[in-house]
This record gives C-alpha cells, structure tokens and sequence, in this order.
C-alpha cells in the first residue's frame, strides 16, 4: 500500500507502519527547543493570547466532578473574563460522558461539547463496552469524542486490533468529530509517536491528540513537533488536514504561545484555528486570562482577578 | 617560585523562590566600596524578575501564613542563629559598604542579629496585642484578630544596608507575610549575603525576596502589581517616585507605609510596622446556652 491508501488487513498496516522513517530524536528536542525561545510581543503576543484562548477544550476529568462543577466551567467558557467582554470563548468543553447531558444543557450551541469516551483514561474495556460508551456520549449531544488507543495492543504490535477498533469508534461517532488520544507519555519513543500518528489519521481520526493528561509525561513541544509533521506529511498525500490537539501539561500563556509557533512553523497558518489545533487544559486558560488582563490594563494582574477553578 | 593568587570575581544573583538566579534581563551592575574603589558585580533585576518573585512569594506566602505563629518564631530566631555564625562577614561588609569603623559595623551587626531575636518573640503576642475581644449588645462572643495581609513589597533603606533591611522585612515575615524585598541600590551586598543566611536557616522558600537595582524601574511594576497586598516605601529617596507609587497602589486597593526617611534603626522599633502589614478580621460567634 502507499501512504494514501487506507490499509485493508493487518500485514499491509505493520508493513506500513515499520516503513516510516524513524524520527530523528536529538533533531526533534532541539527544533522544538529553538523554536520555544522565540519571543512574541505586543500585537503578535496579543493576537496570540486570544487565539490560544479559542483554542482551549476546558477540561474537567476528575472522579469528583459535578453537574454543578461542570455548569461553571460552562459559564467560564463562554465567558471567560467576565469583566472584559472581548476575551473570545474557548472552543469547546471537555468533560466525561455522563456529564454531556449537563454540559449541552449550559453551552447550548454556542461552542463544542466534547466527551472521553472508550473506557478513558486505561482504555482498558472490551470493544462492545467502548462502542457502548461512546454511542451514549454523542446521544447526550456530544459532537466531539476524545477516544483513547489500546496502548497495550499497540506496544504489542498489534496495530491491527488498533486501527479496527479506530474505525468502529468513527462509525460510532457518527457525524461527531474523533479525537484520537495516542497517550504519547506510555508509547516510549517518537517512533513510535510518528507510526501511531498515521494509524490514527489512516483510521479516519479527525484529530490526534497528545494525550489523556492523566499520564506525566502528557503533552511535550518534541511530541506534538512529531505530530504536527505527521499531520503536514498527510496532508501533502491525501489532502486531507488533520487536527492536533496538545493535551496536558501546558500551564502558562507563554507555553501555549510556544505551541502556536510550532504549528505556524511545522504545518502554516492554515492551523493557526481551533478546527485544526486545540489544547486540553483547565488552569491553561487562567494564565492566558491573567497575561491578557496585563496587557489590557498596563499592570500585573494577580489570581484574585481570575475564578477558581 | 611564588605565584599571586588569581582573585575570585563575584557577580552576585538575586534571591526568588529560594533559589539563586541570575536577572532575567542578563544585566549586572557594579558595586563600589564606601571609599569609591569596586567591590563586585550585583544582578541589576529588571520588571520580569518582579513579576517571578511576587509569583514566588504568593506561593510562600501559603505556607508560612498556616505555619503556627510559634513555629514562625523559631524559624525567625533560627534566622538569627545563622547570622550570629556569619558574624565576621557581616561586619566587613558593612564596613566596607558603609565605611564606617569596625565598632560601628559591629554594632550595627549585632542590633541586626538582636531585631531577628526580638521579633522572633513577637510572633504569637502579635493576636493578643492587636486582637481585641469586643462588648457587643447581643448573644455573641465578638472578637477581632489579625490575619497577614498577604505578599508585600518593600524598599529597603538606602543607608543601613544591613540593620535597615532586617528592620524592614523581619516585622513583614513576623506577622505571617511574604516579602518581596529591594535592597539598597549602592549598598546590596549584605542583603546579597543575608539572602544566603536565608536559603540555610528553614525560612520556606518564597517567604523571603531579595532583588538588587533600581527601585526606580522595578517600584512602579511592583506597586501597581494586582497581586501585591501592601507596598513598604521606606527607602524610596526620590519624593517624586514615592508619590507615584501610593498612586498606583490605590489603583489596587494596597495598605502603603510611607515613614520619614531614614529613621534612627537602632531606636526601638515599636509596634508601628507589625500593625501596618496585618488585616484586622472580626467573627461574630453565636453564644451557646
């Protein structure tokens, strides 16, 4: 098979998958650390503050979450700086299947509501379980599912079982947008980044993403640079644009403005938008909305100005 | 054959967090000795290294105000102990900084040492001499204590680089506060020296800042920095700069302290600076049968 063709049994997807060139790991870190210290100011820095805050899925995945809980994350992404009604909301919510109900009920149509599904974060359940849980999300009137991959499968080696249960999970999802999470931080190596990258996008992903944030390492600027070249790669052979989404780990306003120079510079403009590039992130949006207080008022702005979280 | 030792050159760095790093901004400044002569190389910390210190002192800030205030004073006298060992540095550097003679540098040293002791012991008397139990007309128990304003930013005094800044910060961290502390500008190096008394004598990092430069670049960012609870002007010269500083800490609601220039330091403190940096909260209790 060649890159365009979608593999059709499991010999023709390893034999793609061991093809790929491996990824040169020293050149990853220092592109990705080179391009971290490029400094953006003023207009480019506050350019970059609103579009970093409409490319955040504000997240809450915690066992303790509540309907409650998720209608003020709601309120705070629609709005995220009440007292400025130019800060843009974010792109959409992202919170556990049982909570879409609670989350579209608070968002209306007004931004995506995106639900984990497929046994996250383990990703460890039986294929009728996973199908099961995502059918129900986008039921709830989830319109973006985050699936997580079978790392064990896929350290095994079998890519197969992988890529199969990808393209159920798509079916699943209907006319709901697949994020497919590769957990960057259990696969090992950017080799293996690169190959579960074109699994994924082969598999009909609408969007890679780094991973569950549940898993230190989460996402890294050398993994999301790999994942960004596969997506360009893909892109140059099928035409079709993948989105990334970097996912954990990313706190500070200056972090995100590093990841927007790394997809300017990786893939172009044309993914400088939240259809094509997202972070996962809660205190994210915090920083973002206390660098852009700064620039607003001339002044530091403090975390009293901010809700918590 | 003999040979002349090569002189170890020092650039100093600045103190946040608990850590020793070099300004942000990569600049540096010289240091001259009382006589004219250069003495060392001191970080000249610019607006960002402000900014990463009020961060690190927020972060301190949460421990130390929930440590006891017994546990504050041993942690205060603990400070003193460390001095007391570097005793011998203390006195050159004052001597030299300040050039006067080694009975007043002595003196100095130890009136510094004895601020840390004395403060130490105010740490838990600071709620029963602020605190108040009030007669209310109703079934209440109605009492006022005092809570620590939060992080606060202080210039040191210009002149006493060493028993002026122990003056300034040590009433600033009794009550339970973090400091973000700019030391004098021609005079930095016992405050350099008293940051690493700092690092080694249990003060949890963040409580204590010390940055060194120009309070008239890094002021302004300070006391207009929403994140700052109250400003210390104490060793601001320049009227002009002061002035504009109490405007910009009305901006965010900030207490300001803003005494006579140089004050004698060796006189007795008094109260005044432990009551300025605290809050007085009052709990209206229901009283029970």
């Amino acid at each position: 098979m060649t890159r365009d063709q979608t593999p059709s049994n499991a010999v023709e997807l390893g034999a793609f998958l061991a093809g790929l060139p491996g990824v040169d790991e020293v050149g990853a870190r220092g592109r990705a650390a080179a391009l971290g210290t490029r400094s953006i100011k003023n207009d480019a820095k506050a350019w970059a503050l609103d579009t970093a805050i409409g490319m955040v899925d504000l997240t809450t995945l915690e066992g303790m979450d509540t309907p409650g809980k998720v209608r003020a994350m709601c309120a705070k992404a629609l709005r995220p700086d009440p007292t400025d009604p130019t800060t843009p909301s974010v792109a959409a919510v992202c919170v556990y299947g049982d909570l879409v109900d609670v989350a579209r009920g608070a968002v209306g149509d007004a931004i995506h509501v995106a639900a984990v599904a497929t046994a996250f974060p383990s990703g460890r359940a039986s294929r009728q379980v996973k199908l099961m849980d995502t059918r129900e999300a986008v039921a709830a009137g989830a319109d973006e599912i985050d699936m997580v991959i079978d790392r064990g499968a896929f350290l095994a080696g079998d890519t197969w079982r992988v890529f199969e249960e990808i393209v159920a999970i798509k079916e699943a999802c209907g006319s709901a947008h697949l994020k497919v999470i590769l957990e960057t931080g259990e696969l090992r190596t950017l080799d293996n980044v690169r190959r579960a990258s074109w699994l994924a996008m082969l598999a009909g992903a609408d969007f890679i993403k780094t991973s569950t944030g549940k898993v230190t390492p989460a996402a890294t600027p050398p993994v999301t640079l790999v994942m960004l070249e596969a997506v360009r790669d893909f892109e140059r052979v099928t035409g079709r644009r993948i989105g990334v989404k970097a996912a954990g780990g990313i706190r500070t306003a200056k972090e995100a403005i590093s990841y927007l120079v790394l997809v300017k510079e990786t893939v172009g403009d044309a993914w400088l938008t939240p259809d094509l590039f997202r972070f996962g992130a809660s205190t994210l949006l915090n920083d973002l909305l206390l660098q852009r207080q700064r620039m607003a008022t001339g002044h530091y702005s403090g975390p009293d100005y901010v809700t918590i979280d | 054959m003999t040979h002349d030792r090569i002189g170890v050159r020092k650039t100093h760095k600045l103190f946040i967090g608990g850590a020793f790093p070099r300004s942000e901004s990569g600049r540096t400044y010289e240091v001259a000795t009382a006589t004219g002569d250069f003495w060392s190389n001191a970080s000249k910390a610019s607006r960002k290294d402000a900014r990463n210190a009020v961060i690190a002192a927020r972060t301190g800030f949460g421990k130390w105000s929930a440590a006891t205030a017994y546990n504050r004073g041993q942690v205060l006298y603990r400070i003193a102990e460390v001095m007391e060992d570097r005793r011998a540095q203390f006195i050159d550097e004052v001597m030299a900084g300040e050039g006067v003679d080694e009975a007043a540098a002595r003196q100095q040293v130890d009136a510094a040492i004895d601020r840390w002791v004395w403060y130490a012991g105010w740490t838990d008397k600071i709620a029963q001499a602020l605190g108040t139990a009030n007669p209310v007309a109703g079934p209440y128990f109605n009492f006022s204590i005092p809570e620590p304003s939060g992080v606060v930013a202080c210039v040191a005094p210009q002149a006493s680089s060493l028993l002026g800044l122990v003056s300034v910060i040590a009433p600033v961290i009794a009550s339970g506060n973090s400091v973000v502390a700019m030391a004098s500008t021609e005079r930095p190096i016992p405050a350099i020296t008293l940051a690493e008394v700092m690092a080694t004598s249990d003060v949890p990092a963040g409580v204590v800042n010390l940055l060194t430069g120009d309070p008239a670049e890094i002021l302004p960012w300070l006391a207009s920095h929403a994140d700052v609870n109250a400003v210390d002007l104490t060793g601001v010269t320049d009227r002009d700069l002061a002035i504009s500083a109490e405007r910009e800490a009305a901006g965010t609601i900030k207490r300001v302290l803003r005494p006579a220039p140089e004050a004698d330091w060796n006189a007795d403190p008094g109260m005044d600076r432990l009551r300025t940096f605290v809050e007085i909260k009052t709990v209206w209790h229901p009283m029970g049968l």
